[in-house]
């Protein structure tokens, strides 16, 4: 005999539905979602704190470059879409379109990141900015850093996530991808004030 | 039902197996007991620390323990006893408890669960390994020193040599990461696992709570994780975050230590304000009044409590203008606790009061919790301020609010919800013992630190001069003390006692109404043999009044 009849039989009223519109998972992902930005709004008021306040130089005007920094948005701001397809395909159940798609957004990932070194690169050496060398220094390297940190943990789980579902080891309702895809968007939405608050603002 | 079977065989099982059982354990009712018992263990370290705290300050001019000791015991016991005391037993409390109450069988991400409560745990190791250090063994040299809140710049690498920085910084950070898993996990539960028909709005008032607690951890901690980040990069990669010498600022450090700080006294607080609200309606044999208020309640604290956090910081000389907001928000926050206080008394009010343990706890709680909120209403006040802050006064405020108000509702839940999770009951006598040593003792030690702030006693001060008028009342503060850990004796020799050879408890010996009482006690791994349909506030006042049930009402 189910619940509901026994229920039924001593007259009591029905249930209301006590349904939560996310799931238990996408609640999870949001959650720490909210402490990620938590963290990383930390770094960026301490970096706005300290913006203009030393001039000893090299100053964000005098080292960065809009343009690097353009390119290399694109970069990231473009996976973000591909990893929109990526996740369409599996919900059209085409492997083939998944993988494509997963594939192109680790590409970009990785062109970010090789990007992001680049820069460094430059910075170091040519500019000769150190993380000790000067306030800007010392809040742009970390900043940044702990955005490229992100990034590269979301290229790891991107290809765990890529490799299990080209084995089949996800059913098709299993939403890990789903809140992969979820934690990429975030760590691109922080790029994009990091993009503001860095680059146009310093620039 | 092959995990309820391993359940019962291990209690017959050699003790390897049983250890390994509980090692390896995802169920939220053991991870939350083993929070309790952590919680328990730093207890004593803690405590005695704070003896020896006490046993230095008992006269003047003591040459007990050496200003540099005295420096370190200060910093760890304050780490200690919020870190690894309140935090871990307030998680522990809401581990076990949350899941029983809405009616379901486990938290939403169990082995997340279980990585939380090891990372507390080795959070507290890390911080103590110090004492094993370097040079540690020989007066115990490399604890940091500090205070608990690590300002800047004795943080900075030229005041703070050696590794002793380095152990708080890891230590709290890690216990500060378990923190964040358990609030995901808490807020997934609550928003997603409750019984079937139980609205948010039927929730049990500490799951309420626990909700707004878990939400200020997850926007409150990863804060000090940053600025804890940023200490690590100043120490070791050259940063300069907050060293004045080259342009950096020992204030941010402040800023963001107490933009956590304060959301965290709240943290610690919420869950006894919580366990309060699950007390006295049962002992008192009334509805909570209020409800809705209540809720409404946390939430504002929920939110002004971000934005208050510089009221910790009068005396470092903000500007005006700031120091007046800060100081009115402060005072904002007094309504949603006042509101609080009455609903509690308005539920008491006309009651048929049954003064068992857990109810002197609370009302222990209730008179204590006021004192010290009155006393923050003081602080708040900026001129006040400036005149006692860094005095005794304010150890007096935060004691009667941490000690008094949370540590006292949480121990009061522990008599209240031990008859659940071991089925024995804890003695009556012996907790009328544990009560009124502590709360004398307790009173006897902070309430004279009142006093001897306003004479101008400065906190951690190592030793004083005689002739200040201080003696007698740093007196008093030390019998307290050693009364208050003799209380806290028999609370280990209760609990010891009950577990061996105390009375059987029942399903529902406190005649409650919550679902964590519909259960067996101790529950099964499963919770539930049946998930019940939730249509009131008081589902199990429901069950046993079918004749007039709250559900007509609500
Ligand atoms: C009506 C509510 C409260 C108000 C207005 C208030 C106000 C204050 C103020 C202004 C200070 C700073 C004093 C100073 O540094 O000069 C302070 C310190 C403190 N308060 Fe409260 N408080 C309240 C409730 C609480 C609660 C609920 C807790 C804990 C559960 C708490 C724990 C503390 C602690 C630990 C400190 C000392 C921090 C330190 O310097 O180590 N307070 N409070
Ligand atoms: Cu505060």
């Amino acid at each position: 005999m189910s619940k509901s009849t026994a229920d039924e039989a001593l007259e009591l009223p029905p249930v209301e539905s006590s349904e939560f519109p996310l799931t238990t998972a996408q609640v999870g992902m949001a959650a720490f979602l909210c402490s990620e930005a938590a963290f990383f709004s930390t770094l960026v008021v301490s970096y706005l704190i300290y913006l203009g306040q030393d001039q000893s130089g090299p100053t964000p005007a005098e080292s960065l470059s809009l343009t690097r920094a353009v390119i290399n948005s694109a970069f990231l701001l473009g996976s973000s879409g591909t990893i929109m397809l990526a996740m369409n395909s599996r919900k059209a159940n085409s492997l083939g379109g998944f993988s494509v798609w997963m594939f192109v957004t680790i590409a970009l990932g990785v062109m970010f990141l090789v990007g992001t070194a680049y820069e460094w690169e430059e910075l170091i050496y040519k500019d000769g900015l150190t993380i000790s060398r000067n306030l800007f220094g010392t809040t742009f390297f970390t900043l940044i850093g702990f955005h490229a940190f992100h990034v590269t943990i979301g290229l790891v789980l991107l290809t765990i996530i890529t490799c299990l579902e080209r084995a089949g080891r996800f059913s098709a309702k299993s939403e890990a991808p789903e809140l992969v895809s979820w934690y990429w968007h975030f760590v691109d939405a922080v790029w994009i004030v990091i993009f503001g608050v860095v680059y146009w603002m310093g620039t | 039902m092959a995990i309820a079977e391993s359940g019962q065989s291990s209690a017959s099982s050699p003790l390897v197996t049983q250890l390994h059982g509980w090692v390896t354990t995802v169920d939220h009712k053991r991870i939350g007991i083993m929070y309790i018992l952590m919680s328990f263990f730093f207890m004593v370290v803690g405590g005695i620390e704070a003896l020896l705290i006490r046993m230095q300050l008992w006269v003047p001019d003591n040459t007990l323990i050496g200003p540099d000791t005295f420096n370190q015991l200060f910093t760890m016991h304050g780490t200690t006893m919020i870190f690894f005391v309140v935090m871990p037993m307030l998680t522990g409390i809401a581990n076990y408890l949350v899941p029983l109450m809405i009616g379901c069988r486990d938290v939403a991400f169990p082995r997340l669960n279980a990585l939380g409560f090891w990372l507390s745990l080795f959070g507290g190791c890390i911080l103590y390994t110090c004492y094993f250090t370097g040079d540690a063994l020989y007066g115990l040299g490399s604890a940091p020193d500090v205070g608990w809140f690590a300002y800047a710049p004795l943080t900075s690498p030229a005041y703070a040599r050696g590794g002793a920085v380095d152990y708080w910084i890891l230590g709290t950070s890690v216990s500060g990461v378990g923190a964040l898993t358990f609030a995901v996990n808490l807020v997934a539960t609550i928003l997603t696992m409750r019984a079937p028909g139980m609205k948010l709005n039927q929730v049990p008032l500490f799951v309420w709570m626990m909700l707004i607690d878990a939400w200020l951890i997850l926007v409150a901690f990863p804060p000090l994780t940053a600025a804890q980040i940023m200490l690590i990069l100043d120490r070791y990669a050259g940063a300069h975050f907050f060293d004045p010498q080259s342009g950096g600022s020992a204030l941010l450090w402040q800023h963001l230590f107490w933009f956590f700080g304060h959301p965290e006294v709240y943290i610690m607080v919420l869950p006894a304000f919580g366990i309060i609200s699950e007390i006295i309606p049962v002992f008192s044999r009334k509805v909570i009044f209020g409800y809705a208020s209540m809720a409404a309640a946390t939430a504002a604290i929920g939110l002004i409590s971000l934005g208050v956090w510089a009221h910790h910081m009068f005396t470092v000389g903000l500007d005006d203008r700031l120091d007046a907001y800060f100081s009115a928000a402060s005072f904002l926050i007094a309504i949603p606790t006042g509101i609080k206080v009455f609903n509690w008394t308005a539920t008491l009010y006309g009651g048929r009061l049954q003064m068992r343990t857990p109810m002197l706890f609370a009302l222990g709680f209730l008179s204590m919790f006021l004192i010290g909120g009155l006393t923050g209403i003081m602080l708040a006040t900026v001129p006040v301020d400036w005149q006692v802050s860094d005095s005794y006064f304010l150890v007096a405020h935060f004691h009667y609010v941490l000690f008094g108000g949370s540590l006292f509702a949480l121990m009061g839940g522990c008599y209240y919800w031990f008859p659940k999770a071991t089925g024995k009951m804890l003695s009556e006598k012996l907790g009328l013992w544990h009560f009124w040593l502590l709360f004398i003792g307790f009173n006897l030690l902070f309430g004279p630190m009142h006093i001897s702030g306003i004479l101008g006693m400065p906190r951690r001060v190592y030793t004083y001069q005689a002739g200040q008028g201080w003696e007698f009342w740093n007196q008093v503060s030390t019998v307290g003390a050693f009364i208050m850990g003799f209380g806290i004796l028999f609370f280990f020799i209760n609990i010891a006692v009950s577990l061996r050879s105390g009375k059987k408890a029942g399903d529902d010996p406190w005649d409650a109404w919550t679902l964590e009482w519909a259960t067996s006690s101790p529950p099964p791994s499963y919770n539930f043999e049946q998930i019940l349909a939730v249509r009131s506030r008081r589902p199990l006042w429901d069950l046993k009044h079918p004749e007039d049930p709250d559900w007509k009402y609500e």
